[in-house]
């Protein structure tokens, strides 16, 4: 059994990774070409990794579903990035962001990883502005900055509505200027479904050819996985269709833990529910929340109109209970407290909503402003629900956004699986049980352009250049498995759909795995995941072959890994008898609602072991806190 | 609470492979208004595969008119009636009860049909690595704030930026040009100062690849920018232009 040995180095926060660059071993420039790194995925976290990665002299392979690497969920990131730049001269710097970071998470992050994150949050921002990202700008010329939840500096860098759009073509471009020249070789309409493991090491992949059907082996030196979060576990999430954690859920089979399943994050400001056709849930970045005020009516089932509900007859209930934080409380905060207030009958219209009204914002600062700052965001809420946010508020609810689990890495990013590294959202580092606003974007970039170039250098150094050949036993092995799973999922030809087996999943995840969990409901969710999961082995139906286009079967192979996962959510959930972030078990509260999390018995990482069907081993990682003490988290 | 559904016919655009004829097939709908377009493609599928038929192919993913991935030709119209969305973003309460609405892929002859309402968009990505780029390296780099930019000149960069690479440009335009596509990307590094040393190098780059792919040439009808769903405008083809005739001469400086 692997031992976890988190690699943390020794020395001050403030030291370890620029002494850890030191110690890290090179390897020689002419001899860089002669290692063969395969990235998977293209989004913020995996683009710059295969860009600068190839820029170093590695022959880098970079895989992605898509039909283009731009497509890659990263693109939808709205609000903006964070980075401790201290422009505005308003008190901000390394330790703080550092500070705010494991606070923001609860206590539940690993100190030096964040620490790191913080160190080169500015160097973003630098490498960024010099590919020619369009950040928002004042009129002397010079970046503007914005707010963002859980902080009191603004700290945020954006680009209108749409800096993760930015940002990923800018790290897009640098992976395109490498493709030029022939560092990195793209290939696109490729899904990873199976990693191959030769003497204890990653050495390479799987994939199935999206357009032919074809079952393709690739052998390389390193596996780094930049496949993004799982919140498609819930069927409705604000991650976009193809969004999925198979590859990340096929190495955890083929031995990387997976660590803390259940911290997922439920965003506060999401469009509310349209019907049974919904196909998923719409965001509205948490910038809004910088002129936006939430509120709902003090009256349970009032049926009035917004406008005729007067001031007096309205709870601005976050400003209310966290006056220092007010409107920008931490997410996971705010969701649980829209939930509250919706419990209470007290939602728009008695129902699932809380409006979030800029009529304040207008008055004091004119409505020019407000479009000049989230225009395109209104005219998205205006385009889904045709009503006019300038005119009437607009209504909200919280949808799972984000998920803080991921693969367990070590603070080389490398997970338990030697050569195997996982980067951005795929793993589990950075944001301990909750991930503050504009910190998504940060962290894939700090990953792809300012990690993994220094901590793969270091693993490659120790490995002989000599590659494995494709036709070797394991990798003809590994893709029989994979065969054989597509000719099972086609075999069945039974009478349920895969969406409609995954609507039913993710009710079943909703509403036990979701913003409020219990024992007695967790312990239910496993039983009732497991028969839904039998059901689909008994009764899904697939249509079409194997050979060809067949975007149903890659639905279908994605839904396989969604019940495997949330059983382990739900496990997880039922292991960590506290409230932390966005893990929030009902019985575990103290007498105003907030979160009671238990630092003696649960101030841990929950490392996973596969071990067989419905079968985990639980290993922990001890968390120590020698700089930013625990203490309960209050916003008020 | 949901509103009375809406009755259509659609005529959606099948075609087994790149090979093959395709043909319009007939679907008869009930959807609620409320529900997307794409969601309502959905439920047809749903249909589809219950009958044991393969469901109508195309793509999609963000579903919120940022990705790029979705693009339909709805009525004739790229990500049909609805000016400045894509089409993840069209609901159905823009169309009435009994329309019949024509389902077709992204026509062009740069981008083939790969099945149903799949194109082959790869084209594009060909003209932006042929030098759709600032040449930096990772690291190095001068402070953020060391190269001050005119917010009038950041937005414009921006403005053109906003491009999600979904090619309705293409499909809307008679000559199947990519010039809208081609001359964003160009205006938003000719706009900023980091463009500069590349500038003229790039635009002929980038212009000789699309030449080369197929794509047709620009005969300012502006249909791109009218079914544009991120409203890119035409002025950066002109600025495409001036650029492009100022390289030949510069490079040609610089060859000598």
């Amino acid at each position: 059994m692997t031992k976890l040995d988190s690699k943390i180095p020794a020395g001050h926060i403030s030291e370890k990774w620029t002494n850890h660059k030191f110690n890290m071993k090179l390897v020689n420039p002419a001899n860089k070409r002669k290692y063969t790194i395969i990235v998977v995925g293209t989004g913020l976290a995996g683009a710059s990794a295969a860009a600068s990665l190839g820029e170093l002299g590695y022959n880098v392979l970079n895989f992605t579903f898509h039909d283009s690497a731009r497509r890659a969920h990263s693109i939808s990131a709205q609000g903006g990035i964070n980075a401790s730049k201290n422009y505005q001269n308003d008190g901000d710097s390394t330790y703080r962001l550092f500070y705010d970071t494991v606070k923001g998470g609860d206590f539940r992050a690993r100190e030096a990883n964040v620490h790191r994150l913080a160190e080169v949050s500015s160097n973003i921002i630098d490498q960024c502005v010099a590919q020619g990202v369009p950040f928002a700008r004042e009129y002397g010329g010079l970046l503007d900055n914005r707010s963002f939840g859980g902080a009191q500096v603004s700290r945020t860098f954006y680009a209108r509505g749409q800096t993760g759009q930015q940002l990923l073509l800018g790290a897009i471009s640098a992976l395109n200027r490498q493709v030029d020249k022939g560092t990195v070789k793209l290939y696109l309409r490729r899904e990873m479904l199976d990693v191959v493991i030769i003497d204890g090491a990653a050495k390479g992949i799987i994939v199935r050819n999206l357009l032919t059907g074809e079952i393709e082996k690739y052998s390389a030196h390193a596996v780094v996985l930049a496949t993004g979060g799982y919140s498609n576990v819930f069927f409705l999430s604000t991650n976009a269709m193809n969004c999925n954690a198979t590859a990340i859920w096929r190495a955890h089979k083929r031995g990387a833990y997976f660590a803390n399943p259940c911290f997922t994050q439920i965003h506060p400001t999401c469009l509310p529910l349209h019907g049974e056709s919904q196909s998923k849930l719409t965001l509205m970045s948490e910038s809004l929340r910088n002129d936006g005020r939430v509120w709902v009516s003090t009256k349970k089932g009032d049926m009035r109109n917004p406008g005729d509900i007067p001031e007096d007859e309205r709870d601005y209930y976050l400003e209310r209970k966290y006056p220092s934080f007010g409107n920008l409380a931490p997410r996971d905060i705010s969701s649980r407290a829209a939930k509250e207030v919706c419990d209470e009958g007290r939602g728009v219209k008695g129902g699932d909503a809380v409006y979030l009204d800029f009529k304040d914002a207008i008055n004091r600062l004119g409505q020019h402003v407000i479009e000049e700052r989230y225009g395109n965001l209104f005219e998205i809420y205006e385009t889904i629900t045709g009503e006019n946010p300038y005119k009437s508020p607009m209504m909200i609810y919280p949808a799972p956004h984000y998920t803080m689990g991921g693969l367990w890495v070590d603070y080389n990013l490398m997970s338990n699986v030697p050569g195997l590294f996982v980067l951005g959202e795929a793993n589990f580092s950075d944001h301990g049980a909750n991930r503050l606003g504009a910190s998504a974007l940060m962290q894939g970039l700090a990953d792809g352009y300012f990690v993994i170039p220094y901590t793969m250098g270091n693993y490659l150094a120790g490995d002989k250049p000599t590659l494995v050949k494709t036709d070797h036993p394991e990798f003809e092995k590994v893709a029989k498995e994979v065969k054989d799973l597509t000719n099972k999922l086609l075999s069945i030809k039974g009478k349920r759909t895969v969406d409609d087996l995954h609507k039913q999943l993710g009710r079943i995840m909703w509403d036990n795995v979701g913003m409020g969990r219990t024992e007695e409901g967790l312990k239910k969710t496993i039983e009732q995941v497991r028969q839904v999961k039998e059901e689909f082995w008994k009764n899904v139906t697939i249509p079409g072959s194997g050979d060809d286009v067949n975007q149903t079967l890659e639905r279908a192979g994605r839904l396989v890994d969604y019940f495997e996962l949330g059983e382990l959510m739900a496990l997880d959930a039922l292991d960590r008898n506290e409230s932390c972030g966005g893990h929030f078990r009902t019985e575990y509260q103290f007498e105003d609602g907030e979160a009671k999390r238990d630092d003696e018995k649960y101030s841990y990482v929950s490392a996973w072991e596969f071990a067989g069907e419905n079968k985990w081993n639980l290993h922990k990682e001890t968390l120590e806190f020698e700089y930013v003490k625990p203490a309960i988290r209050s916003y008020k | 609470m949901e509103a009375k559904k809406l009755n259509l016919t659609l005529k959606i655009w099948r075609q087994k492979n790149s090979n093959s004829a395709g043909s319009f097939i007939d679907y008869k709908v009930q959807v609620s208004p409320d529900a997307s377009f794409l969601e309502m493609l959905d439920e047809l599928n749903n249909s589809l595969e219950l009958k044991g038929e393969e469901a109508v192919h195309f793509e999609s993913d963000c579903r919120e008119g940022i990705c790029g991935t979705c693009g339909l030709v709805i009525n004739g119209r790229p990500h049909g009636p609805l000016a400045k969305i894509a089409t993840c973003q069209l609901h159905m309460r823009n169309f009435k009860d009994g329309d019949t609405l024509w389902v077709e892929p992204f026509r062009a002859k740069a981008f083939s049909v790969i099945k149903d309402l799949m194109v082959d968009r790869s084209g594009f990505d060909k003209i932006l690595q042929a030098g759709g780029y600032i040449s930096v390296n990772t690291g190095g780099v001068p402070d953020a704030n060391a190269i001050p930019i005119p917010k009038e000149i950041s937005s414009l960069a921006m403005d053109a930026a906003a491009c999600i690479g979904c090619g309705a440009c293409v499909a809307a335009c008679k000559n199947a040009s990519a010039m809208l596509f081609v001359s964003a990307k160009v205006s938003q590094y000719a706009l900023l100062p980091q463009g500069q040393p590349e500038r003229y190098q790039r635009v002929e780059k980038m212009v000789k690849v699309m030449d080369e792919l197929g794509f047709g040439s620009c005969t300012n009808t502006y249909a791109c920018e009218a079914e544009c769903p991120k409203g890119i405008s035409v002025t950066n083809i002109a600025r495409l232009n001036r650029d492009f005739i100022m390289a030949k001469i510069k490079n040609k400086e610089v060859e000598v």
